[in-house]
């Protein structure tokens, strides 16, 4: 097969639910082997988009090649190539995870051995337990596992981590950079700007469908000019992004010059990737009103 | 990646999904009760309640015919319409709501073997479930069974052919129950109506006239009628609308509800729940 230096490519995709726009006009590349995560609010088209790259919504317009295939046409060679982790994880199956494991991965022609992919996402102890008596966790983790037991060329990841402790959530984070490691092209919704900033290459912002900002995580937190300044006044946190702080602070400090000259709880940061999000989120809602 | 990887072919996967299929249906506590067992505990129950009533008082009957001897071909024919239609039509939308198929739809796991791994699933289930009904009805209380092998005969196509009518209506109607919890609820009546105008609970020439033309735009009542030619003795015909067994009429409604059935569910079946677009 040809290598493609591109696994993903949209170009003016669009997707309507009766009259109402989901996606609009969104143009992205996701490159091979790289870990992408596409951040947004709820109802931002983040799983529309994604699930038209899986096959299972036709678009209204655009274009999309996965790996070379348009998934409006799904063949078995293709779904070969892919692993898909759905969003809602509700299976309470009575198979036990190894018997699923397996099962799934008979339906491939070189799978991963079914004990390395329930070691690699923590299940090893209870592979002999049904899918239905697992908690929620626990379940989440064997979807992952399903997704992954093929062997997939392409990785579909939608907000894999949801209900996971800080400590399952790390583990997962390694996991996945050991598949990053093995060549493993990774597209990944999430709501968690750490996990973002953790495993991501690069990031993409959707809100209203549209595509507000590309870069790397690094790259999309510089963007942000200036500085966050937070202290209490009356009470309640305040919070300000400015890009003169030192004046800012001058200001705030001539304010409470009359008791003992501090200002309190006065902190000054860089801006965070999650500062950057949510003003791209605000911006694009101010928009999105008019 | 040049190598050329062996794809498993179609029987391996066959295998690999039945075995799933089966796990699934009698691991499932639901299934195993209200599907496998209770047609042979239905009987058990009416042996024990009716079992004093001969169906054949005042007739000028050669032997005597027990009610629980009567209600077993309705047991039968209960037992294919709950394993084909009852159990697809409730199971694969509760399947559908959990995210089963669209996990399913997302593999490469070819839909043909998806349906056949349900049709093996449901005849496999069926043989267990009324060698365990003839068995009981046999052993447990002592109703005689055929032993001719043209009664056999007819058993086998009847059984052959209702299963797959049961089958492809039960696929079709998974369409109807809009979430996996509302499925029971759906289905449950249609089935017990259908049971009820079909004879199954009570000699069918004490339903009236209209009912038994009726019933007869249903599968159930054909089946039940031909299953009834096979466990009872053959001058019972005199009770049946028109004293023939119909055994031709019965093949040709569940043949056209067969065709029917298979149309309406490539038309409807759906792998995803409304909620998900």
């Amino acid at each position: 097969m040809p290598v493609t230096e591109n696994v993903v490519t949209i170009k003016g995709l669009r997707k309507e639910y009766g009259h109402k726009a989901a996606v609009e006009d969104l143009d992205l590349d996701i490159h091979a082997g790289e870990c992408f995560a596409l951040l947004g609010p709820n109802g931002a088209g983040k799983t529309t988009t994604v699930e038209i790259l899986e096959g299972y919504r036709h678009r209204t317009a655009g274009e999309v090649s996965v790996l070379g295939h348009d998934p409006h046409h799904a063949t078995r060679e293709w779904r070969e190539r892919i692993g898909i982790v759905l969003q809602s994880s509700a299976d309470e199956t009575p198979l036990t995870a190894r018997e699923y494991v397996s099962h799934i991965g008979s339906f491939f022609p070189a799978p991963r051995d079914t004990d390395e992919v329930l070691d690699a996402v923590g299940l090893t102890a209870i592979a002999n337990r049904q899918g239905k008596t697992m908690s929620g966790g626990e379940r989440r983790r064997l979807d992952v596992a399903l997704g992954i037991v093929g062997r997939p060329e392409l990785l579909f990841l939608d907000e894999p981590t949801t209900g996971f402790d800080p400590e399952a959530r790390r583990s997962f984070w390694r996991l996945i950079e050991s598949l990053k490691g093995s060549g493993t092209t990774i597209l990944l919704t999430t709501h968690y700007l750490e996990e973002a900033e953790y495993l991501a290459d690069r990031v993409g912002v959707i809100t209203h469908g549209r595509l507000v900002a590309l870069d790397t995580p690094v790259g999309l937190r510089t963007e942000v000019e200036g500085a966050i300044v937070e202290w209490r006044q009356g009470g309640k946190k305040r919070e300000k992004a400015t890009t003169t702080p030192t004046a800012l602070i001058r200001e705030l400090a001539a304010k409470h010059a009359n008791g003992d000259g501090e200002v309190p709880d006065l902190e000054v940061r860089r801006p965070t990737l999650e500062d950057r999000y949510l003003q791209l989120v605000d911006d694009s809602n101010g928009e999105g009103e008019s | 990646m040049i190598t050329e990887v062996a794809r498993p072919g179609f029987w391996t996967l066959l295998g690999e999904r039945t075995k799933a299929e089966l796990r699934i249906f009698f691991r499932e506590k639901d299934s195993l009760i209200f599907v496998f067992l209770f047609p042979t505990m239905f009987l058990l129950i009416f042996a024990a309640l009716m079992g004093g009533i001969d169906v054949t008082e005042g007739m000028d009957a050669p032997v005597v015919v027990n009610f629980k001897q009567y209600f077993l071909p309705g047991m039968v024919a209960t037992g294919i319409i709950y394993t084909g239609f009852q159990n697809l039509a409730i199971s694969i939308p509760v399947e559908r709501d959990q995210g089963v198929l669209k996990r399913l739809r997302g593999t490469p796991l070819p839909s043909s073997v998806y349906f056949s791994a349900k049709v093996i699933q449901v005849y496999a289930v069926s043989v267990l479930q009324l060698g365990l009904l003839l068995l009981v009805a046999r052993l447990a209380l002592g109703i005689p069974l055929p032993t001719d092998l043209d009664s056999w005969f007819t058993f086998g196509w009847v059984f052959l052919l209702g299963a797959a009518t049961c089958t492809a209506l039960g696929i079709a109607f998974s369409a109807v129950p809009r979430t996996g919890k509302s499925a029971s609820a759906v289905t449950v009546p249609v089935v017990l109506i259908l049971q009820f105008l079909s004879g199954i609970y009570f000699p069918f020439n004490q339903v009236p006239d209209w009912v038994q033309t009726f019933s007869g735009v249903f599968p159930l009542r054909w089946m039940a009628q031909a299953m009834r030619s096979v466990f009872l003795p053959d001058f019972m015909v005199a009770q049946e609308p028109g004293e023939t067994w119909a055994l031709g009429t019965g093949a040709i409604v569940m043949g056209v509800w067969l065709v029917g059935g298979l149309a309406l569910a490539f038309r409807f079946f759906r792998w995803q729940s409304h909620k998900d677009g």
